[in-house]
């Protein structure tokens, strides 16, 4: 009975969470928006998303390894196969297997481990990985798959796909286009307004998902439902979703009113793109956002300015990702000056003084 | 419209799992047998220690003083039941550590003989500063677990006019319920023990006199004793009794303080300075006992629970009862302990093991099995800021953890470590199992010991100076003394050269 | 800065005169003429600068000393407390030396030396104190004689004792007693100064806290 104890201090119970819960969850809410993008890409998509998550998973246990440390434990705890997993979505659904590995590589080599781990880098790993793709394979990077679900007559079949992730694609322009935020960009540069150029556009198929895109920026209904569910299970808080959208809503919102030819509409800003991913899962990673409630709203609204700005005058039809790392940087500048005021003390950390009655 | 951003809010905090079922429903045990032996500790409180004044060997009675206190910030100790002193020497004390506390054996002799008390007919006639003498010779310090003498509260409230008496009745603990058990049976009593309280802070100076009111806050999981408590305040109208949302920690003093009259007390400040004081609800019961019945604080009511426990309860045990007789009252299956907590699983401190006295402070006593217990497979920080958003004081752990981590301790006071409380919520919310709340104390205590080793090298210089000073001084005298016993020498020669000369 | 700039105005004055004036390739030998002498001015004048203007002995010298313990222990490997703060201010000792000073010492020189410091290395001082053992003391006196702080206590002929707040464990009397019964005894861990220990299972060590290097 008179075992000795080691002295331990409390808490002696704990909250039921760790780190591979928090990363499960947010996969969970991640997995119909993914589902249905992979549906609506078939199978090309499928061989990337799986090249890149593997990919990514192999990158974290080699360094991992390299570091002289049990790689199974760093592995189970799910980041990798998590930032393997935004990586894929922001890519090109039928972007050539190369692109998924070396994005991983990114992601995970160069956004994470060379800064010491989990929890030390500075950058949104999957962000750094997509930018650096998007800005050394131009090309690759943009050529945006038509819709064509599994098991379509005209869709390509498992043997097609094989053909199209590794050999790549043969007739590009049968198959390919612009995504929305690209065609109006391109429409602008020859000088068309607005109302010509969205003639054929579709709002609701945007807001479900059925447009060419990136997995992570076809389906609006979806990831926003994902990410509200996040905040719902308390793993994401609300500021930074909220305070970025309201940003684009407010910016773009204040320009169509001003010159509606010119500028596009809210709506229209917050239905495409990458607008949702950004806001519930990228902008959110716990890593790179600053700790306090109101940094936290600083840092939303300092996204959606630099999105809305890049997306309208930028020579990019999207910015979220050089939004995102932009933000990041400025992340321990937000921590530094924006802090909880500590109790009993004002909030330059002097001690309050005793109120006169 | 002013009044909607003073509201007082709670600030941080975490909604535990809160396992009060087991001991909450069932009456306190007060049946407990008498132990054989008591192990009573010299000192239960903040200050110094008490002074025995009994002898080996001493036939005392139940109630009997047995160590008076020692200066301003102290508390007497006294015999729990009657017997013999078979010994005052260093025992394990309810520490982590189990290191030698001074410690009085009483061996009882069954017979339970109180000793004559003095009884206040009509109590609320003492002077106010009587009532506080009384509490302090009684021996009563704060329940609630922080053990600081009330009688010094209470004078310290009556000197600052103190206009708000609060009655901390929120037991925000998991597990722990004697608070709950108390209020619920026990109402009247402690009615009455505030009603004292508040006369002994009575300022009996015409000229500044204030009113005092009282507040007993009790969370909202404790219904039962909140009908009960406020039936019992009925009849008085200086008392309320208010109901507090359930969250951790509640019962922090300075939370509870601002909830209750949205002031913030400043740091560094006693919360009698912003007109405010805070007491235990146990604390009130034993002032009732002591101005009543002039019974000295000789037990309290004590929870025995967790996974390990097989009757989980609230029994009522004198001081000194080692835990090891607690467990086996409570049918404890040793096997199954993985640690043993006094206090709560919040803020308790681990027991090396069960041999160990309880104390004044000792509020619960847990037997937690392994699945009760955090994981302890630590992780990498995730930079999640959970800790920073239920960190009730308003500090950011992640920062002040890494700052200690390389042993940056300097960073770390300079964010917030001083005004750390070690309330555990950063502990109990971090999905990396990271233990905070361990890396704050271990820095706390590095940080003293740091000021008292430069303490000791500055008071090693002024020794060594004063040294050297006395060195060179000596060496001086002994030079002086020499060139006079030479110039001496050489006068005498002049001398007796000069009478040779002459003759 | 302005030196550099002043000479590359003057080649650039040479070059425009000689082109425009004489058109030939004397404008290389102007240059490196020109050069030259106001090399040789500008040394002349630092010279003089350095001679004129020159800054008494470091002070940081005495500071540094005046946070040494001062107890002339000598565990630090140099002959006294005034030689390692030389050493210090130099650069010949790093800034954890002083073994009785510990890793708080350390904190303290390397913010004055503006250094960085690892302290993950530091030992901290394993805290010893003099006991003397009744048995054996004969009273010799030798003990208190060496003592620097004056923290043995005692008379000729009898038992003398160590103040153990005083005691710095310089082991000086260790020494000198003839009999062995001065020893050096680790202090004890009372309530008073048990501390909490460092959780140690860390997997992971953070490579710094990024976010406290921004300023």
């Amino acid at each position: 009975m008179m075992v000795h104890m080691k002295p331990s201090s409390g808490a002696h119970v704990g909250a039921n969470n760790s780190v591979s819960h928090i990363m499960w969850q947010v996969m969970l809410a991640l997995s119909p928006a993914t589902a249905f993008g992979l549906l609506c890409f078939g199978w090309p998509a499928i061989n990337l998303f799986i090249i890149t998550v593997l990919s990514a998973v192999v990158f974290e246990a080699f360094c991992v390894r390299l570091k002289g440390r049990a790689a199974k434990p760093v592995i189970m705890d799910g980041s990798a196969v998590l930032t393997g997993w935004l990586l894929a979505i922001t890519l090109p659904p039928w972007a050539p297997w190369w692109i998924g590995v070396v994005g991983s590589g990114l992601a995970i080599i160069l956004g994470k481990q060379v800064y010491g781990g989990l929890g030390q880098n500075l950058f949104n790993p999957a962000m750094l990985a997509r930018v650096a793709l998007l800005i050394s394979f131009p090309i690759e990077m943009t050529i945006w798959a038509n819709v064509s679900p599994l098991f379509f007559s005209h869709s390509p079949g498992l043997i097609e796909s094989w053909h199209i992730t590794f050999l790549g694609l043969d007739n590009i322009d049968a198959s390919t286009g612009a995504t929305t935020l690209g065609f109006i960009k391109a429409e602008f540069s020859q000088n068309h307004l607005l109302t010509d150029i969205l003639k054929d556009y579709s709002g609701f198929l945007n807001f479900i998902g059925g447009t060419r895109g990136s997995l992570g920026e076809t389906s609006t209904l979806l990831l926003g439902l994902g990410g509200i569910w996040l905040i719902r299970q308390n793993i994401i808080q609300w500021q930074i979703p909220v305070s970025l959208l309201l940003t684009v809503a407010l910016l773009s919102g204040f320009f169509h009113f001003a010159d509606s030819e010119h500028y596009v509409s809210s709506l229209l800003h917050l239905n495409s793109g990458a607008m949702m991913c950004v806001a519930f899962f990228i902008a959110t990673d716990y890593v790179t956002s600053p700790n306090t409630p109101t940094g936290q709203l600083v840092f939303g609204a300092g996204c959606g300015l630099l999105i809305f700005v890049i997306r309208t005058w930028g020579a990019y039809p999207e910015g979220a990702g050089f939004a995102v790392l932009l933000m990041n940087s400025a992340t321990p500048l937000i921590d530094y000056y924006i802090k909880p005021r500590i109790y009993g003390r004002d909030r330059k950390g002097k001690p309050l003084e005793i109120p006169k009655s | 419209m002013l009044s909607f951003f003073k509201t007082p809010r709670i600030r941080g905090g975490v909604h535990a799992e809160e396992h009060k079922t087991a001991t909450a429903a069932l009456p306190i045990v007060s049946n407990f047998p008498l132990p054989k032996k008591l192990y009573i500790p010299l000192q239960q409180h903040v200050g110094k220690p008490a002074e025995p004044i009994i002898m080996v060997g001493e036939k005392v009675l139940k109630g009997q003083l047995l160590a008076y206190s020692q200066g301003l910030i102290s508390a007497p100790v006294h015999a729990p039941s009657s017997g013999i002193i078979v010994d005052v020497n260093d025992y394990p004390a309810p520490h982590p550590s189990a290191l030698p506390i001074r410690t009085i054996v009483l061996e009882t002799d069954g017979m339970d003989e109180w000793m004559e008390t003095q009884v206040a007919p009509d109590p609320f006639k003492l002077n106010p500063e009587e009532i506080s003498f009384r509490v302090g010779a009684a021996g009563i310090v704060g329940l609630g677990g922080a053990t600081f003498p009330t009688a010094v509260k209470l004078n310290m409230g009556r000197e600052n006019h103190v206009d708000t008496l609060i009655i901390n009745g929120s037991e925000c603990e998991p597990y722990l319920c004697c608070d709950d058990r108390l209020m619920q049976e026990r109402a009247e009593q402690i009615i009455d023990g505030v009603r004292l309280m508040l006369r002994g802070m009575e300022n009996t100076d015409a000229i500044n006199r204030v009113s005092t009111n009282a507040v007993v806050a009790i969370e909202d999981n404790k219904p039962q004793a909140y009908v009960a408590m406020r039936a019992a305040a009925e009849p008085y109208a200086q008392i309320k009794v208010i109901q507090i949302p359930t969250r951790y920690p509640m019962g922090w003093d300075r939370q509870l303080i601002r909830y209750v009259t949205g002031k913030e007390v400043p740091v560094g400040c006693r919360s009698s300075e912003i007109g405010v004081t805070i007491h235990n609800v146990g604390t009130a019961y034993a002032v009732h006992k002591a101005i009543r019945y002039g019974q000295p604080l000789l037990g309290r009511v004590v929870t025995v629970a967790g996974g390990a426990v097989k009757r989980p309860m609230n029994v009522e045990v004198l001081f000194g009862t080692l835990i090891s007789e607690l467990f086996d009252f409570c049918e404890v299956n040793k096997e199954e302990i993985a640690r043993i907590i006094m206090g709560g699983p919040m803020m308790g401190d681990s027991l090396p093991h069960a041999g160990l006295p309880t104390v004044k402070a000792t509020s619960g006593i847990l037997a937690l099995t392994q699945s009760e217990l955090k994981n302890t497979d630590e992780q990498p920080c995730i930079r999640c800021a959970s800790c920073v958003s239920v960190c009730p004081a308003g500090l950011r752990p992640l920062d002040m953890a890494n700052n200690i981590r390389i042993n940056q301790l300097d960073a770390a006071v300079d964010i917030g470590l001083k005004d750390c409380i070690s309330c555990g919520c950063c502990s109990y919310i971090c999905p990396s199992n990271i233990p905070l709340v361990q890396h704050f104390k271990y820095a706390s205590g590095e940080v003293v010991a740091r000021q008292q080793a430069q303490h000791k090298s500055e008071q090693t210089k002024k020794l060594i100076d004063a040294r050297n000073a006395r060195m060179e001084r000596i060496a001086q005298q002994q030079r002086e003394e020499e060139l006079a016993r030479i110039a001496a020498k050489a006068e005498r020669e002049r001398l007796k050269a000069e009478q040779e000369a002459l003759v | 800065m302005i030196y550099l700039f002043f000479v590359i105005f003057v080649f650039f004055v040479d070059e425009l005169i000689f082109l425009g004036l004489t058109g030939n390739n004397m404008y290389v030998f102007y240059a490196i003429v020109s050069l030259t002498v106001l090399g040789l001015l500008l040394g002349l004048l630092l010279g003089i600068a350095g001679k004129y203007l020159k800054v008494e002995s470091s002070p940081i010298v005495d500071e540094l000393e005046a946070l040494l313990p001062g107890s002339q222990c000598g565990q630090c490997g140099f002959p006294g407390c005034r030689p390692a703060a030389e050493a210090l201010a130099e650069g010949n000792a790093p800034a954890t030396m002083c073994p009785p000073g510990g890793s708080a010492l350390a904190e303290q020189i390397a913010a004055l030396l503006g250094l960085d410091l690892d302290l993950s290395d530091v030992k901290e001082p394993e805290l010893l104190v003099a006991r003397v053992s009744e048995d054996t003391c004969t009273g010799c006196t030798r003990c208190f004689k060496v003592c620097p702080t004056d923290a043995i206590v005692g008379a000729p002929k009898q038992i003398h004792a160590v103040v153990a707040d005083a005691c710095i464990a310089c082991k000086k009397c260790v020494d000198v007693c003839p009999t062995e019964c001065l020893q050096m005894h680790p202090v004890e861990v009372t309530l008073r100064n048990w501390r909490w220990a460092k959780p140690l299972n860390v997997p992971v060590q953070p490579m710094g806290t990024r976010r406290n290097a921004v300023c």
